[in-house]
Formats: structure tokens, sequence, C-alpha cells
């Protein structure tokens, strides 16, 4: 294991995506982790009479129409879009990964019923089916995870399976199963590893993705409730003011887009690491 | 390929069949009486309960949805509560913005694109490639809505230029209109046209290594013209795929960008629908967009398998 | 790269078109007024939106009485009434030669129709308490009605002024939320939805015609899009602007005028008297403590709304200043709630509707609490949630909202009504407020009645909603103030 680590590292400090998009990314997380223990100042104190301060000593990004310091909301921000993201994810790869490899292993009804499954998943366009989720569930981060998660199902089933249909022709693979290994403990034991790599990197696309998405949902307010801050949120109280404080617009779009950039060119140089037949060709 | 298509159109219906049911069910278990949001606080239950009634809601629930889906197939999409006009009406009027918006965003994003994506395949691993990736890195990473708030800080806000929202409505003329439009279309269509250079790109990279280009290399063709000509044809199947998914998420994608321009489109009328507990909106409008989806996955299908016949066996991609 | 060039070009075009457009005037008889909300239908009579009220009030629809801008009753479709000595018999005299805008004559038939429609059994009158007292309606002549009460109400001709006591016509009214048919200044002429609403003139209208040639009523729920569009000249006049915070940007720029008046609208902590911590009265008198108004109007409103005490407007001549009763003192507070049996402190729920005073209140009031260990979980909840969970079915400790209908105290007298708060004094209180006509006993009773439930702490009085109105410099005749739900643009109209 700390085997192959090195060796992506060392392959990937010659791939520039790779050392940037992996130092961004770095730096948010650092950022994030930070923010489970300590901001500059504490996000829900509200002091209104601070209110809108232009970045100074004292707030080095200023403050919000709370008199809150936005430094401290983006650190928590981060912390925020990490939680949502990786628990979103987490049920994406949960689900859709098992069930991707059935559907390779078992082909037939089972494998069209799964397929049937996820066009159907992917026929309600995300963003309305999380408003109706919202609206039953009422709005929250849980709520948004929920919604995040479910879409990443027949993202990773889909990715899962395609892989996996691949490996399935491999000579090893008929080679275990005329020693009498089960479809079960093929797909656990040669086509997980196997496609290990291909799903590293989708779930990289797909945490910047379910930033993405987290900051549309804020944003339209059905995603993480006050106090807790978020980026999308952020940018919606930031609107009203965008006459005359522009800057409370700037900061929290610059850290979705940062953000988003980072791990997407992390998982661009992630790709080009571990795939050297795609090495080859960039 | 009969029982291939006969196969096809039967998953197609019972698709649909589900999708009706999922909405149906979804929509019982809102919280929230459409008839006690339309008559606010002071309403008292007599009244609450003659309205109910007016809007069939007391009906049981088997009747309601039969009687949806046999309305669903006639057409016939029923009163809306609050509006309290025809929902098809309702929903055409609101297509006008969204339509054309998204056809605009289409057009624009693919403009865009595709001129960016040959020009970054053609000088592939060169500065113009660097480029062209890193414009498509941003455009993907830059949430639409922000985007659409900086065009708004600078167009409308700073310069003064054009509306910061709002639609002027297509009798105003096509000047208004346009002017309306100008900057949710630049909002929905670049971060669209970042990815669709993407696909383009690596669409004509993976064809130029293919053999038939490799042949036709070796065999001397140096006119480069003939050469993009054969490569272009053949990476266009996915991009057109990409992009022909990508116009039905976009009609309801608006919903966002919708908010921010506040224009009168789909996607607002279907946020308000579900806020102000107009059921039967909510569900003919999903359901309409669900089944533009379902139809238009259904047409893909068909097509690579008019490509690619080894597909009918019933093997994906 | 031809293909950049034409795109290029294509913009420039656009832009150039777009810039040529927007130079074309506006003609001065016509008024492009803002409005937040859009009506979910133009039925005044057939839904509680305020939104419909503010399009049709007085511009399309008439009552018997009206309205004005000072909040006083006066004749409408009536052009004089008696009393009886009992006060429960009123007889309208109406109008004559007033007809709707489809060419239907008005008379007392009309008025007959409209009020037993509106207290019907099958009536979907969102207001229909307002109706109750009534006995029987009936038409002595073409031009004379009766009105006959059960007992004697002392508000009932300014309940018959109210947008849902408007009259309408038999042959017309079941297309109202559509196709509005009144008899007013203004008639409807299209609705374009979620855009705007057209009403245009009535040349045929009984009494002084209105100045303007058109009204055009945008709907522009944004407030983003609201500044800009005010900065640019698309809208004239905002009879409440949605964005606070923007004011200044207005109050510096000379085009413009900046009204602050007054609306009925007071906006209250709702606290569930009936649920877990605050059914004690020590609790409930810790948060009256613990509430910084001024924090509140500042950061919720951007400093425009006027403290109150008690559930009443500051404006009504009836109104006690009862703010000193409970002053900030967090120390107080503190101690209250270690009486109450919570020295430190507890975990509750408030419940959010949509609008910016709720929800930046409600974020401002969980921090204030918080400073004396009330622990709050924000939960925001559209208005159908609201109306649902909090109103109908009191699942709710904490909640803010802006009691917007005119003089209603009475809702106190409720027991089953949201806030739980059962309280025989009040009833009792109420219940000789409705016996009583004279106007000096009327104001002592309803002063017991604010010092009532100021004591009681039933709710966290916070602020009184302000009326933002912003309109172009040169226009005469808007509201100040907001006796009732309505933008009346009979008397508006543009200098030089």
């Amino acid at each position: 294991m700390f085997r192959t680590l090195v060796e992506i590292l060392r392959h990937g400090l010659k791939n520039r995506s790779f050392i940037i998009g992996g130092s961004i990314s770095l730096l948010f997380f650092l950022v994030a982790f930070l923010s489970y223990f300590w901001t500059p100042y504490p996000v829900e104190d509200i002091n209104i009479a601070d209110k809108l301060l232009l970045p100074s000593a004292e707030y080095l990004l200023g403050t919000d129409h709370f008199g809150r310091d936005i430094l401290s909301m983006l650190i928590k921000g981060a912390g925020n879009s990490v939680i949502v993201a990786f628990v979103a994810i987490g049920i994406g790869i949960g689900c859709g990964v098992p069930l991707g490899l059935t559907a390779a292993a078992k082909k037939g009804w089972m494998d069209e019923l799964i397929m049937r499954f996820n066009d159907f998943t992917f026929a309600f366009p995300s963003l309305i089916s999380a408003i109706m989720i919202t609206a039953i569930l009422g709005p929250g981060s849980i709520n948004s995870i929920i919604a995040i998660g479910i879409f990443n199902i027949p993202v990773f089933a889909r990715v899962a399976r395609g892989a996996a249909l691949s490996i399935w022709k491999r000579e090893f693979i008929l080679a275990a199963r005329s020693a009498g290994k089960g479809r079960f403990k093929i797909s656990v034991e040669h086509i997980l590893p196997n496609i290990s790599s291909m799903l590293i990197v989708q779930t990289t696309i797909q945490f910047a993705l379910g930033i993405l998405a987290e900051a549309g949902l804020s944003y339209l307010g059905l995603g993480t409730q006050p106090p807790m801050p978020s980026w999308g949120k952020m940018l919606n109280e930031a609107q009203t003011f965008m006459n005359f404080a522009p800057q409370l617009a700037i900061y929290p779009g610059l850290a979705i887009a940062l953000t988003v950039m980072g791990l997407n060119l992390f998982g661009d140089g992630l790709r080009d690491v571990l795939d050297p037949k795609l090495r080859r060709s960039r | 390929m009969r029982i291939f298509l006969a196969k096809r159109v039967f998953t197609l219906i019972l698709t649909l069949l589900v999708a009706t049911l999922v909405v149906f069910v979804v929509l019982e278990i809102l919280p929230g009486d459409p008839a006690s949001v339309m008559l606010g606080i002071n309403a008292e239950t007599e009244t609450l309960n003659a309205l109910r009634e007016e809007l069939g809601l007391n009906r049981p629930v088997w009747v309601r949805y039969t009687h949806w889906v046999a309305d669903l197939i006639t057409g016939n999409l029923g009163i809306s509560y609050t509006y309290d006009v025809p929902v098809s009406e309702l929903i055409l009027s609101r297509l006008t913005v969204s339509f054309p918006l998204a056809l605009l965003a289409m057009t624009l994003s693919t403009l865009i694109a595709i001129p960016l994506g040959i020009l970054a395949a053609s000088n592939h691993n060169k500065p113009m490639d660097f480029l062209v990736m890193s414009f498509s890195q941003i455009g993907i990473a830059i949430p639409n809505f922000w985007f659409a708030m900086l065009l708004t800080l600078l167009f409308s806000v700073t310069l003064r230029l054009l509306p910061a929202g709002g639609f002027a409505g297509w009798d105003a003329g096509i000047g208004p209109v346009l002017k309306s439009f100008l900057l949710p279309t630049i909002a929905l269509a670049l971060p669209q046209a970042a990815i669709l250079a993407r696909v383009t790109r690596s669409a004509l990279l993976e064809v130029l290594q293919e053999d038939f280009i490799r042949t036709a290399r070796a065999k001397g063709i140096t006119n480069q013209g003939a050469l993009w000509k054969h490569a272009l044809r053949n990476a266009l199947i996915p991009v057109v795929t990409i992009m022909g998914l990508q116009f039905s998420f976009l009609l309801a994608g608006t919903i966002i960008i919708e908010n921010v321009f506040y224009l009168p489109g789909i996607g607002r009328l279907i946020f308000q629908a579900i806020s102000q507990r107009d059921l039967i909106v909510v569900k003919n409008l999903v359901i309409l967009l669900a089944g533009a989806v379902i139809v238009i996955n259904f047409m893909v299908d068909l097509l690579y398998a008019v490509i690619d016949p080894r597909l009918r066996g019933g093997q994906d991609v | 790269m031809s293909k950049m060039k034409f795109i290029v070009t294509l913009i420039v075009l656009t832009l150039g078109i777009a810039i040529n457009a927007s130079s074309v005037m506006a003609a001065k008889d016509s008024l492009n007024l803002g409005m937040v909300l859009e009506p979910p239908h133009l039925d005044p009579t057939a839904g509680a939106a305020a939104a419909i009220d503010e399009v049709v009030y007085a511009n399309i629809f008439e009552g018997l009485t009206r309205i004005d801008k000072n909040g006083v009753v006066k004749p409408g479709l009536a052009s004089s009434w008696t009393v009886s000595e009992d006060q429960k018999t009123y007889t309208f005299n109406l109008r004559k030669g007033v007809s709707f805008h489809d060419g239907a004559s008005f008379d007392a038939d009309d008025v007959v129709f409209s009020l037993n429609r509106a207290r019907a059994k099958d009536s979907v009158n969102a207001q229909k308490a307002l109706f109750k007292p009534i006995q029987s309606v009936t038409a002595e002549d073409p031009h004379t009605v009766v009105v006959t009460l059960s007992q004697p109400t002392g508000s009932f001709l300014f309940n018959m002024g109210w947008g849902d006591a408007v009259i309408v016509d038999k042959a017309s009214a079941e297309k109202n939320k559509s196709n509005p048919i009144g008899t007013g200044p203004f008639k409807f002429s299209k609705w374009v939805r979620g855009d705007r609403i057209v009403m245009v003139r009535n040349d045929a209208y009984w009494g002084t015609p209105a100045k303007l040639k058109t009204a055009t009523i945008k709907i522009i729920p944004d407030p983003a899009a609201a500044v800009s569009a005010m900065m640019a000249g698309d809208i004239d006049a905002f009879a409440n602007f949605p964005a606070p915070e923007s004011l200044a940007q207005f109050k510096s720029d000379p085009r413009f005028k900046v009204v602050i008046g007054t609306t009925e609208g007071e906006t209250i902590l709702s606290t569930n008297n009936q649920s877990g911590p605050f059914k004690k009265l020590k609790v409930r008198q810790a948060i009256a403590h613990a509430l910084d108004r001024k924090a509140i109007i500042d950061g919720a409103m951007f400093g425009y709304g006027t403290p109150i005490g008690t559930h009443f407007a500051p404006h009504h001549p009836a109104y006690i200043d009862l703010i000193a009763t409970h002053p900030y003192n967090l120390a107080k507070a503190k101690q209250l709630l270690a009486e109450a049996g919570y020295p430190d402190g507890f975990k509750a729920t408030i419940k959010l509707p949509p609008p910016s005073y709720a929800r930046r209140g409600g974020e401002i009031v969980a921090s204030q609490l918080r400073k004396i260990g009330i622990d709050l979980e924000i939960i925001p909840v559209e208005w159908a949630q609201w109306l649902d969970q909090v109103f109908k079915k009191r699942d709710y400790d904490l909640t803010i909202v802006s009691h917007t209908e005119p003089m209603d105290i009475g809702i106190y007298a409720r027991k089953d009504y949201y806030f739980a708060y059962d309280s025989p004094k009040f009833q009792a209180l109420m219940k000789k407020l409705d016996a009583t006509v004279d106007t000096k006993a009327r104001y002592k009773i309803l002063g017991d009645a604010q010092r009532l439930i100021s004591a009681d702490c039933v709710n966290g009085f916070m602020f009184q909603l302000a009326k933002h109105g912003v309109w172009n410099k040169n226009i005469r005749g808007l509201w100040e103030n907001s006796p009732v739900q309505a933008n009346d643009l009979t008397q508006v109209y543009w200098i030089n």
C-alpha cells in the first residue's frame, strides 16, 4: 500500500495538474480540518454594530451584514462543504459501486433492471428532485446530503459497471472462474481492486461536483442552515448588498471556484498517473 | 432489429408509467395543504372543506391517480389551483421564456466550444491547448449563479448597460427581449461551453488515435483539411450526444439562473408552484421534464444502435 | 476563426439594439409599479394573499365602504348609510349610475349577491369571519340595501371596507380570478403571469376619473433586481421596497424620494404558550428581557421599524408604550430563567417563514437567546409548511411572523389560536369591547388588553414593520402608509 502511494507520488510530481490540483486540494482539506477546532472569531456571534466593515487588521476580509467575520465564515464554510460532499459521495459509492458490480457480474435481467433504475434516476433533473426532497423533508444539510447522495448512486453504478465489464473479459478472470470461484467472490477479490483507480478518479470529480451542488442548494436556501455558514448561502446573502458591498459577493465565489478547480485538476492528474495508457496520449 | 425496438419501446412506456407513479406518490406525502395555502390564516374549516371539494382533493387516492394518468394521455393537464388558468397554457407561456433561453445558451456554448475544442486538439500539447484547457477548468469550476452575479455586478451595477433581471415580454419586441436574455444566456452558456470544449477535444484526440486515421496518415495523406474532416465527423457523435443530454438538463437547470435574473420561466414556475402547493402544476411540470429526458435517452439509445449494430444485442458501451 | 468573429459581432449587435431600445422614454400618464409578490389570482373574495389586494383594491374593485390612506372609513359604492339605535341595522344608500367594467349595471342585487356569497356555506372567502355578524341582507329598492346584524359590531363599517368584502357582479364573479370585473376607476387589461399585470383607465367611472391612463404592476421578487430596476428607471415606484439595506442608496440619489411610512404589521416572536418550558411565565419574561429590539431592527431591517412592547400599532391613538416593562437586561433574564428552573438554559426550535424580516430576525434572535443559554435550532419553512405545522397543528416552540391585519388584537382571545394563549380575563375584555360603541370607552378597553398581553409576555413583541416606499420624485398621490394592504393608484399623477 505504502509502495503504491510512493509510486503515485513519484509519477505525480512530474505532472503539472497533479501538483497544482493536489496543493489546492490539500490546502482546502487543511482549512476544513482547522475549522472544526478554531476560527479567528466565533461564527455564531452576531454583532450588528460591526456590520459591513471593509477589510482591516482586525477583520482580515471585513464583516458581513450581521457583523460576522468573513474569513471565519469562509473557513467554517470549507468545513461544511467537506462534510456534506464527503457523506454524499459516501452514499454514492456505498450504494452505486455494489449495484454496478452486481450488474456486471450477473448480466441479464438484473443488469437490465439496475441500468433502467439508473436511467430513471437520471431522468429527474437533479435540482428539481433536490427541491422536492427538501420540500418534503424541509431544508437542511442532512437533506441536501441525501439529495446529492442519491444522484451519485447512478454515477458510481455506471462507472463501476463499465469498468467491471471490461475486466470480466480479461483472461485472469476466466482463469479464476474455471478454478470454481463464484461471481460474488471474483467481484470482490479481483474486479474491485482492478477498478479502484478508476473509482478514485471519479471520486475526486464527484467530490468537486458535490461541493458545487451544495453551494447551489444553499444558494437557493435549501441546503445548509444558519448559524452554520455555507459558501452558497453567503453568496445568496451577498446579492442584496451587491450595490454597495460587492466584496461580499466575491470571496465565497472565489473559494468555491478555487476548490472545485483544485479538485478537478487533482482528479485529472491522478487519472494520468494511475492510467498509464492515458498517460501516453496526453 | 424489430425485437430490439419492441423491447426498447416497452421499457420506455414502463419507465414513463413508473415515473408518473413516483411523482404522484412524492406529491402525496408533500406536507402542506393547497387549500390552506390559498386561504391563509383566517380561513375557517368549513371554507377549507368547500375549497378542497372544489379542487377535487377529497377524492380517493387511486381515483385521482388514474384520472391524472388518463388526463396526461389525452393532453388535458387541468387547471392551476392558484392561477386558475389551464396548466398547459401556463407551461406553454413559461416555455416561451425557458425554451429560447436554453436554445440561445446551447447555440452560444456550441459556437464557443466546438472551435475551442478543435483548436485545442489541433494544437495538442502546445500552449494553445494549455490555454483552452485552463479556460475549460475555470469554466467548470465557477458556479453559474456566481458567474451570473459577477456579470450583473459588471454590466448592470457598475456599467449600467443591461438590466439586472426581469423579462421585457415578447410583445415589447425582439430588442428588449434579447437585452433581458443576454446576461442569462452568457451565464448559462459558459459553464456548458467549458464542458463541451473538453468533450470535443478528447473525442477528437481519440479519433486521431484510431486506426483508419493512422492508415490514412501512413498512406501519406498530408492534406490537413481532409484529415480533419474525417476526424471531425467521427468525433461529432459523442459531442452531439452530450449536447442532446445537456439541452434537456438546460431546460430544467435554468432554475438557478432564472432565480438570479428573475426570468418568468419553467424553473421559477416549478419553484413557486412547490412553495404555493400548486400541486397540479408541479406534477405535470415534473413529469413533462422527466418524460422529455426519458424520451431523449430513448432516442439516443436508438441512435447508438443505428450507428453501432453490435449494441443491438443489448450490450451497453 | 471566423466563427469567433461572428460571435463577437453578434454580441456587439445585440448590445447595440439593447441600448437603443432602452432610450425610449415612458409617457407621463403611465406608471410602472414594482411589487415583490405576484398575486396567485385576482379575486380578493377568494384568497388570503395580500398581493391580490395590493393590485385590485380600490383600483379595480370597490366595496360598500372604503378605507382611505389614513385608515379612515369613507363612502364607497354606498354614498351614505344610517345605523339603527340598537346598532344592529345598517341601511346603505347606493350610488346611482354605476356600472361594472363589462357594462353590466350595479344595483342592490349585486350587493345582496356579494355579501350572501361571502357568508354562504360553500364560500371560499378567506376572511369569512368578517361576515359572521350578518343576519340578513335585503334589497329595499334598487339603490337601498338593509343589512341586519345578529349583534352590535363596532367595526362593521371598517370590515365592509376590506378587499374581501368588495362588490362583484353575479354574471362575472366566477371569472374574477383571471379576468376581474369590478366597478373601480381602472379596468383589468392583461396579466403576463410571472411578469406583470396591466390596468387601464375606466373612462366610464362613476366618480373622479383616475389620472393615469395605464398602470402596470411589475413583479420583481428579487431585492437585487429591484434595486437595479429602480436605478435603471424600468420601475417608477415601489410602494414597499423589499430591501431596506438599499434605501440609503436611494436617499442619496436626487431622482428618488424615499418615504418611510407605517404598516399594520406587528412583527412578533410568536410563542407556543403550551409547549415545554414556554408554559412558564418566567421563561417568557426571560425571553422578553433578552431581546435587544434595537439590534433586531438594525440587523434585520437596517434601522427601519418601530419597537413595540405589545401587539398594537404605535400610530394608533389607542396605543400604549409598554417597551419599558421588559427592558433589555441579560442579568435579569438569566435570573428569571434560573428561577423558572432552567439555570443552564434549554434547547428549543424556531421555525422561520420566508420573508427576510423573519429569516434575518430569527438568526439575530437565536444569537441573542443563546446568550442566556436558550439554544435555538433554526428551521426555515415555506409558507405552506408554516401554515400546516405552526399555524394549524401548533407544532412549534417559537416562530417569527408579522401580523399585518389591522386591529387584530382580538386574536389573543381565541384560545385555539396558534399562540395557545388561554386567558379568560382577556377573553372577557374582548367581549366587552365588541359590545362597546363609544370610542373613548373602546380605547380604554384596548389599553387594558395591551397591558394584559404584555404582562403575560404571550409573545416576544419586537417591532412594527415600516413601509419603505421608494418612488420617482415627480410622482404624487401614492400612499405613504398602509392602513390596509393596498396600492391605491386612483389619485396618482406625474408633475411636469
